[in-house]
């Protein structure tokens, strides 16, 4: 191995919807163990540079590259959004999306789906190793519940639950995927100051806990300065700035784009 | 309620001038006179009256009459007392043939039948959440499948009854593909059409169904090679259906309750948060379909068995319709639901029949009841499973892995 190759490695990404440029030519690098942050102002094309990353929209130009911590390495362009989260990217989404009828427990448990294989003759029969599965499941799902302090939740009804907790529970579906690269859309939106400062502790916990890269889109500047090791900053679908917290506070480009939204 | 009296009043008089000409009027063709007949219109206006009130009266008190009839059954939550349910009405079920006619044990198989009907097309619809508006077409193919099996190569009703049920899943995974990308209004349009299709083909390609005539003489069940007078053939068929019923309950709450059964409800939540929880949803939907349709198929080669005779005209998109109402009815997603529903679709119109005439009409107002103070249906809300927790350390932190 001559040099260490960052664990996500996105290079000319470009997605137009229609006339409409949403992304145009983005680089952007995420390496192991580190929190990147993306941000921009509204409509500069960051949920959209996700949905191209997790498959839900197929880009017209680009490459997206996974050198996983194992060595494997791949290309996730036109795959399918399930066999990309397989490959070890889980996201969060912007606007919850939890399975409001099933329980908490539940949400999490689907999140394990993809790293077992009980199959339909299993489920009839139910024999042993279906059952130790079945069991293995819960005791994972219910450790991440315990993890993001919202086990005492676990048998509720999905929708029934504080609209933080959802969104914790948003975080805790996607680490149940076992990711590389957790991909983390306005984490903060909706909470309060202290759940906000709350999240902020718990994205480090996590990282440290499951030894993963976190991609975080965020509208919080605070949350952003104080979490990221390095940010990307889009605008009209086009990276206009990357850095250090540091730098990006005082980039005049930056500056510009926010028109003085920027409340750092 | 003076207010209420009057609206009732109200309706009562425009309904009494809008039916005039049909309820009052009467002209005799043969004396070429008129016959007015005022009590006709004493009699509706009052029952019309009646109704508005209490119609009105119920629907501004749906939640609390709702209430009557609770979620979540607190007899049914005593573990000793359901198993003593259940013996009781396993019991009932199976005596039910020795003291009743032939004509009630036929009633009761076709119900049934209906129940494992409604129980794998709630796997598509209740559990899946993928409207089906064709699934009899599940049932035709396997009724056909053991009428032109046993009238081409003799093949008896055991070695068709699975092959019955696997052509119907393979046909599920035939429909299934195409409509992969489809939900909601647009799936249901696609699959009333393949519906559709299966029973047109059915009517026209004589050579191979035998058009509209259909097949006759289809074999009824063997039971170790002993001929069965009529009468017991119709009971052992009761058995059969019983036996496939249980068998399909069974089946159907241990798919329900496995890896697959969530899948497939995270599926009917949320497709796209579920394909990024690494859900294969190609799969996920052809086994739904498959799963589903094979109950259709072994239940249409119990048909063929049972009336010795297939035709189109069986499954016409009505049967679609009754099948898919009896999981609505009985409550989506929920199997005691769906089995109470398949009872109460299939025997209440059968025991209207004192009601003459107005049978179906009391039958009508009688679902149309049930939709607006259960719109969830007979059971529905089925309760979420509640797991088990692992006590390992409930406060503290856990280690890592
Ligand atoms: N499916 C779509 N079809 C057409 N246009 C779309 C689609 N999705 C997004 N867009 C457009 O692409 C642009 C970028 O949208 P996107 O949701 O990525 O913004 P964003 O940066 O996430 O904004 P916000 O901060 O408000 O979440 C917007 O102009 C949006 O209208
Ligand atoms: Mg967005």
């Amino acid at each position: 191995m001559s040099e260490v190759r960052p664990l996500l490695e996105v290079r000319g990404l470009s997605m137009a919807f229609g006339g409409l440029r949403a992304l145009h030519d983005l680089d952007l690098e995420v390496s192991c163990g580190e929190i990147v942050a993306l941000i921009g102002p509204n409509g500069a094309g960051k949920t959209t540079f996700f949905n191209c990353l997790t498959g839900v929209y197929a880009p017209s130009a680009g490459d997206i590259l996974l050198n996983r911590p194992d060595g494997k390495a791949l290309r996730l362009n036109g795959l399918l959004p399930n066999q990309i989260t397989k490959h070890g990217l889980a996201r969060t989404f912007q606007n919850i999306r939890l399975f409001s009828e099933m329980t908490v427990l539940e949400n999490v448990m689907i999140g394990c789906h993809c790293r077992h294989r009980a199959g339909i003759l299993g489920a009839i029969l139910r024999g042993p190793a279906t059952r130790a599965e079945e069991a293995a499941i819960i005791d994972k799902s219910y450790t991440i519940l315990q993890h993001l302090r919202i086990a005492q939740y676990a048998n509720d009804v999905a929708k029934s639950l504080p609209y933080g907790v959802q969104r914790t529970l948003e975080i805790a579906r996607a680490l149940a995927t076992e990711p590389v690269l957790l991909l983390l859309d306005e984490p903060a939106a909706g909470l309060n100051p202290t759940e906000t400062s709350e999240l902020d502790a718990l994205i480090l916990q996590i990282r440290e806990r499951y030894r993963l890269a976190i991609l975080l889109i965020e509208h919080d500047m605070k949350l952003v300065m104080s979490l990221s090791d390095r940010i990307y900053v889009v605008d009209y679908g086009e990276r206009i700035a990357q850095g250090t917290p540091a730098e990006i506070r005082n980039n005049p480009a930056v500056i510009k784009a926010y028109l003085g939204e920027d409340d750092a | 309620m003076w207010a209420e009296l009057k609206k009732g009043a109200a309706v009562a008089v425009w309904f009494m001038f809008l039916t005039l000409p049909i309820m009052v009027v009467k002209v005799n063709p043969i004396e070429q006179t008129v016959v007015w007949r005022w009590a006709n219109l004493v009699w509706l206006g009052a029952a019309v009256f009646v109704l508005t009130v209490v119609g009105r009266y119920c629907s501004r008190h749906r939640t609390e009459l709702s209430a009557f009839w609770p979620d979540a059954h607190p007899l049914l939550a005593h573990p000793q007392l359901k198993r003593f349910l259940l013996i009781v009405l396993a019991l009932l079920a199976t005596l039910f043939p020795l003291f009743f006619s032939s004509y009630q044990i036929n009633i009761m198989t076709t119900a049934l039948m209906y129940a494992v009907l409604g129980l794998g097309l709630n796997i598509v619809v209740g559990l899946a959440g993928l409207l089906d508006l064709g699934y009899v077409a599940f049932y035709a193919v396997g009724a056909y499948s053991y009428a032109l099996l046993n009238y081409h190569f003799g093949l008896g009703f055991w070695a068709a009854l699975p092959i019955g049920g696997l052509l119907a899943a393979i046909f599920g995974v035939l429909l299934g593909f195409p409509v992969l990308r489809l939900r909601g209004d647009y799936l249901a349009i696609v699959t009333l059409g393949f519906g559709e299709i299966i029973r047109l083909i059915l009517e026209n390609w004589n050579d191979f169904s035998f058009g509209p005539s259909g097949i006759a003489g289809i074999p009824r069940p063997g039971l170790f090679g002993l001929t069965l007078s009529v009468d017991d053939a119709i009971m052992y068929i009761y058995y059969l259906v019983l036996l496939l019923g249980l068998i399909t309950i069974f089946v159907v709450n241990r798919l329900r309750d496995s890896r697959i059964g969530r899948a497939w409800i995270a599926l009917r939540e949320d497709e796209i948060a579920c394909q990024a929880m690494g859900i294969d949803k190609t799969k996920t939907k052809l086994t739904a379909f498959a799963l589903g349709a094979s109950w259709a198929g072994m239940v249409g080669v119990l048909f063929a068995a049972k009336t010795t005779f297939v035709n189109p005209a069986s499954f016409t998109f009505l049967e679609s319709a009754i099948i898919l109402s009896i999981v609505v009815l009985g409550g989506m997603g929920s199997t005691v639901g769906v089995v109470i529903g398949a009872l109460v679709f299939i025997l209440l119109p059968e025991y209207l029949r004192a009601f003459a005439d107005y049978r179906m009409l009391l039958f009508g107002a009688i679902m149309v009841g049930v939709m607006v103070f259960r719109p969830q249906g007979i059971i529905g809300n089925p309760r979420r499973r509640s797991y088990p927790l692992p006590m390992a350390a409930a406060d503290q932190e856990v280690g890592h892995e």
